[in-house]
């Protein structure tokens, strides 16, 4: 205990006060660290923040009578800082050492206790900030059935029976089918855009629909593909729809969906459904366009398949309305229309650093919680 | 399909853009370059990747007519290629002029007037060596051209040929058969070649007789139906037509006489057989999605050619080509399509580029553009539209649209602006929106994690878990899944198993999904939800450890349905379903409606799936929940009186069960009692604080008024007819000091 109050400080030297400061603090830890038992800490408190005896207020009581007046208020805040300091000190390695005041104070370091929250899957997530998007733009929510009928799947979105088209995309079908008429026979959809092809049937322009759904493909799973997987769709049918319209539409939405620097560009493609067709790529959102692993280097990601409604497709819906008893309302002389759609799964496996496409089907709890 | 950019080159003299952009300009056309390899002699390995609408792009000569029409250059015809690049004289053309180009139509040549001058439109005809060529099967062959080269010598390739298809990693075979693959590369077009002297006789084009068989150029041999088409000779059927030749017929190192085929074939008809023999091959590639018919007499000059260079063969001076005249008509002389100026600068746009016509297309490109990919266009009197002769090659085309998408793809697509459409109608919420989130809210709430379950189902599992039968697949993924899935029961039981294996001690998960019933016929498919707890159940004052997994869901699978209007929910005992171990499970109902099962599973089923916890699972059938409203949050003032807590303790009968307890002092009808509950449930073992058989119960009653302050008169009462209640049920009150 040789630490006592100085008596020589020259309150007129602001360095002469910071040493005095200095001094205590470091005397300070010095004995706590010192203070093991019960009985020493106890001994500790009262030499350190005794009411009046204690070092800490008998110095801040002694050297703010000593200090000029002018600079008492800047000291004293200066002093308090040091107490509180101090004080923290001595509790924290209280908390650390005595296991008498442990059992009265918390131990901070211990986790908080809570239930599990459940976690939304990723795949769902992401359809509904995509679907969230679209709907700002007024689209409304559409969906359909995972089994569909050929006319529906394919027909009428001008895929003709054996057509080269349909080698793209690998068909399960139901058992049975094959005494059935073509358009009749049952399979599992392999992409959402039948619910297009539904909804136009069912109601006249103008249409603005998000489609969100689950489709199916016989294909072997790999890390990248799976025979189960979800995509998001769009259909905007109206008077005077524009390719322009097209591009612009998906422009706005992929900087909704990914940040408002990103940019895109369309290349000419092939769907049987829509034409003129393009592919969508996005500056790469997660490197600006630098290039990184996530886009292969390229600085680009291809994310869309898009085009202007085929008109034969407006045809077969007509065809379709006409049979039902309904008026035709999609002619191509007044009408067109956009349609898009985007692979669910490769737009999560992307944005979460998803390696194999397998886990999202997995019910793995361990993969799941990630996405909390 | 690769491409290399010195022989591109050679079809484009005028090309003055190096091979990167001229990468990045077809690609950003459709006709895309994956990948730009630089080779040593300074060109480059074009990676193609072409859309299988483009057939016609495959191939050097294709990929080069794409890139005169985006740079406006000329471009070479082949036979003017031919001349500049083989080195050799020109070959007799004993048939149509091939310069001014069956293949590349100049301008203001119309189709109708090359139809006239093509006379030898001809159901068979005789070349000079009395090989006739016949084409029987007309509805599936449109055009059989045939030359014979004599005097060849078959050996390996040499010179250029072989560098090339070093360069690009096609197999060389020999001269011959390099000759027709190299023009196959160089322009589309299949050809074939025969050892003539294997022939007896003429060819004709036929279907195969039923049961004739077959050896091909693969060594397999087919045994083919009349649907296939079969190039033939007097005997017997020499190779499957549009797909690969035959082995006898093949030409070796012995060969001395060739005979050239180019022929043009339905594209039904090879897609059809190609199918049916699982081949499938460049030849049928290119026919099934429609070869160019304008081009076999040109393709089998240019490789008559080839082997005359290159095996040092003579060609006969006779050609023999027949053309099946309504073959020609669907292809050559396809009616002419409208294509209006206005309409399609309306339907596309507006364009970043402001020119004369303001910011739409001009019109000069669109006429530029056409002509350069191979349309003729005669512009009507008033300049509002053109009408358009559609090139032979391009079958893909034959829609004013068809030719709108050639435009902007040639003008490219990011010469548009980007404009967003305005909208007159208005957002309609799917019916059951509101409730499927609220059903999401819940359970994400109470710590179940969502998963995504497969569709398909094993036969056995889905007898198991669902009540319904289930519709099998026709071409399954797997013997697991075998059938659309009648229940998401089998998907999370599923998960649970691969979970516990991978040591989870805890699973909390749901799945709302589609499940299906029905037939084949017809299939019956509605949403549904499935709930997986495993391990990790807390037992409380009134539920023993074993019950507590249990007593989880049912609390979660209540919270659900809380949130619907419902009649008064049910839960039975009886006729539980399968999967579920007797005595620990529930069917609920509400109106004689089944709205969910909730059950644990049976040991015997856990021992089987090793399951190293307790597992309970739920299913809710939506269909029938989403038939009740939800509820409707309305406010009801909070008492501003105290309320008042009794408990009290008995001893029951274990055939007592707490809804006995609640009947009985619910029926008092104590309007003021706002809550009733189970505080702790005990019972011993060894029999000694409490019989066996019996249990002790618990339980607080709240009192409260909205209007007043209780009393301990009205409290006294209260509880003083509660103990009598439950005394006539054949409880024992304990008083408290015994308790
Ligand atoms: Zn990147």
């Amino acid at each position: 205990m040789s630490y006592e109050l100085p008596s020589n400080i020259d309150f007129s030297s602001p360095e002469s006060v910071s040493k005095a400061l200095a001094d205590l603090q470091a005397a300070f830890a010095d004995e706590v660290q010192a203070a093991h038992s019960a009985d020493a800490r106890e001994h500790f408190r009262v030499r350190w923040f005794g009411d009046k005896a204690g070092l800490v207020n008998r110095g801040a009581g002694a050297w703010i009578k000593a200090i000029p007046s002018a600079e008492k208020r800047e000291f004293g805040a200066k002093f308090n800082a040091v107490k509180v300091r101090l004080t923290e000190e001595f509790q924290a390695a209280g908390a650390a050492r005595s296991s008498a005041t442990m059992a009265a104070s918390l131990d901070l370091t211990l986790p908080g206790t809570r239930r599990g929250v459940g976690v939304e899957h990723p795949l769902t997530r992401t359809m509904r900030e995509m679907v969230a998007v679209f709907a700002a733009l007024g689209y409304s929510v559409a969906l359909g059935p995972e089994v569909e009928t050929d006319f529906f799947n394919f027909e009428a979105l001008n895929f003709p029976p054996n057509h080269p088209a349909r080698d793209t995309q690998d068909t399960l079908v139901i058992a049975d089918q094959s005494s059935r008429p073509s358009r009749e026979r049952l399979l599992m959809r392999t992409h959402t855009s039948p619910v297009q092809i539904r909804s136009m049937i069912a109601g006249p322009p103008p249409l603005r629909l998000v489609i969100p759904g689950k489709v199916h493909r016989n294909d072997e799973s790999d890390a990248t593909h799976s025979p189960i997987f979800h995509q998001v769709e769009g259909l905007c049918v109206d008077r005077g729809i524009t390719f322009s319209d097209l591009k612009g539409t998906l422009d706005h939405a992929m900087k909704a969906f990914f940040g408002s620097s990103v940019k895109t560009r369309f290349f000419p493609s092939f769907f049987p459904f829509t034409e003129p067709s393009a592919d969508v790529q996005i500056s790469c959102p997660f490197c600006g366009g630098a290039g990184c692993r996530k886009c292969k280097h390229s600085g680009w990601i291809e994310l869309l398949g898009c085009g202007m409604v085929d008109p034969a497709v407006f045809a077969a819906v007509d065809a379709r309305r006409v049979e039902n008893g309904l008026e035709p309302a999609y002619d191509v002389s007044g009408i067109s229309g956009f349609a898009f759609g985007m692979g669910v799964e490769r737009i999560a496996m992307m944005k979460y650093g998803v390696g194999d496409i397998g886990q999202f089907y997995s019910g793995d709890m361990r993969f799941l919680q990630q996405f909390a | 399909m690769n491409i290399l950019s010195k022989w591109l080159r050679e079809y484009l003299p005028a090309l003055d853009v190096d091979d990167r952009q001229l990468a990045e300009d077809l690609t950003l056309r459709g006709i895309a370059v994956e990948g730009v390899h630089e080779l040593p002699d300074g060109g480059h390995l074009f990676e193609m990747d072409i859309t299988t609408n483009r057939v016609d792009a495959m191939n050097h000569y294709g990929v080069a007519r794409e890139a005169a029409a985006i740079y406006g250059l000329p471009l070479l015809t082949l036979e003017d290629w031919r001349v500049a690049n083989v080195e050799a004289g020109p070959v007799p053309v004993p048939d149509d002029d091939l310069s001014v180009g069956e293949y590349s139509l100049p301008r203001g040549h119309t189709l109708s007037g090359l139809s006239d001058a093509n006379k030898k439109v001809a159901p068979s005809q005789a070349d000079a060596a009395g090989h006739s060529v016949r084409i029987e099967a007309e509805d599936l062959c449109g055009r059989f051209t045939a030359r014979v080269v004599r005097s060849v010598t078959v050996e390996a390739s040499t010179g250029l040929v072989a560098e090339r298809f070093a360069a690009l990693g096609q197999k060389s075979i020999s001269n011959a058969v390099d000759a027709t693959n190299y023009n196959w590369m160089a322009m589309g077009h299949p050809t074939h070649v025969f050892d003539l002297d294997t022939l007896q006789g003429g060819i004709v084009v036929r279907r195969a007789h039923a049961g004739e068989m077959l050896r091909l150029l693969d060594g397999s041999t087919k045994l083919l139906t009349i649907d296939d088409l079969v190039i033939a000779d007097e005997r017997k059927a020499l190779g499957l037509a549009g797909i690969m030749g035959g082995w006898d017929s093949r030409v070796t190192e012995a060969t001395k006489n060739i005979l050239v085929e180019a022929a043009w074939f339905s594209p039904t008809a090879i897609r059809a057989s190609s199918r049916r023999h699982g081949l499938h091959t460049d030849a049928s590639h290119r026919y099934e999605r429609g070869a160019d018919l304008g081009a076999c007499a040109s393709a089998n000059q240019l490789v008559t050619r080839a082997l005359e260079v290159s095996c040092g063969g003579v060609a006969d001076a006779a050609f023999t080509d027949v053309t099946v005249a309504a073959w020609e008509k669907k292809t050559r002389q396809r009616p002419r399509v409208t294509l209006r100026v206005r309409y399609t600068q309306e339907f596309l746009g507006t364009t970043i580029e402001i020119g004369e016509s303001g910011n739409v297309l001009p019109e000069d490109k669109i006429e530029q553009y056409l002509e350069a990919l191979g349309c003729h266009l005669r512009p009507s009197v008033d300049g509002a539209r053109f009408e358009v002769n559609l090139p032979s090659w391009r079958l893909d085309l034959e829609r004013e649209i068809d030719l709108v998408e050639e435009i902007a793809r040639v003008y490219g697509y990011n010469r548009f602006a980007d404009t967003l459409p305005s909208f007159s109608g208005g957002v309609t919420a799917l019916p059951f929106a509101a409730a499927d989130a609220k059903v999401r809210e819940v359970l994400l709430a109470l710590g179940y994690t969502e998963a995504l379950g497969s569709t398909f189902a094993g036969e056995a599992d889905s007898a198991l878990f669902a009540q319904k039968a289930a519709v099998a697949m026709g071409n399954p993924l797997s013997a697991e899944a075998g059938v659309l899935r009648p229940s998401l029961l089998p998907g999370v039981v599923g998960m649970v198993e691969q979970n516990s294996a991978r040591d989870v001690r805890e699973v909390r998960l749901f799945e709302v999904g589609n499940v299906f019933s029905g037939s084949t016929e017809t299939v019956a498919e509605e949403p549904s939800l499935a709930l997986a707890a495993f391990g990790g159940g807390v037992k409380t004052r009134t539920i023993a450890a074993a019950d507590a997994l249990f007593f989880e869901v049912k609390g979660a699978v209540e919270e659900v349905l809380g949130r619907f209007v419902t009649p008064a929910l049910l839960w039975s005992g009886a006729d539980l379903p399968a999967w579920v171990e007797p005595g620990r499970g529930a069917r609920v109902s509400a109106g004689g409606v089944v709205l969910a099962v909730v059950g644990e599973l049976s040991i015997a089923e856990r021992e089987e799936r090793k399951l190293r916890e307790d597992a309970v699972f739920a299913e809710v059938y939506l269909p029938a929940l989403f038939a009740c409203p939800l509820q409707q949050p309305s406010a009801v003032e909070p008492s501003r009186f105290q309320a008042v807590e009794r408990d009290l303790s008995f001893l029951f009968s274990d055939a007592v069960r707490w809804a006995d307890v609640v009947a009985a002092v619910r029926g008092l009808g104590i309007a003021e009692m706002i809550s009733l509950e189970p505080v702790e449930i005990y019972r011993d073992a060894k029999g000694k604080s409490v019989a066996a058989g019996e249990y002790s119960l618990l339980f607080r009653m709240v009192f409260q008024s909205g209007e007043r302050t209780l009393t301990e008169q009205e409290l006294g009462g209260w509880q003083e007819s509660v103990v009598g209640a439950l005394t006539g049920i054949g409880g024992r009150h304990r008083a408290p000091e015994a308790a």
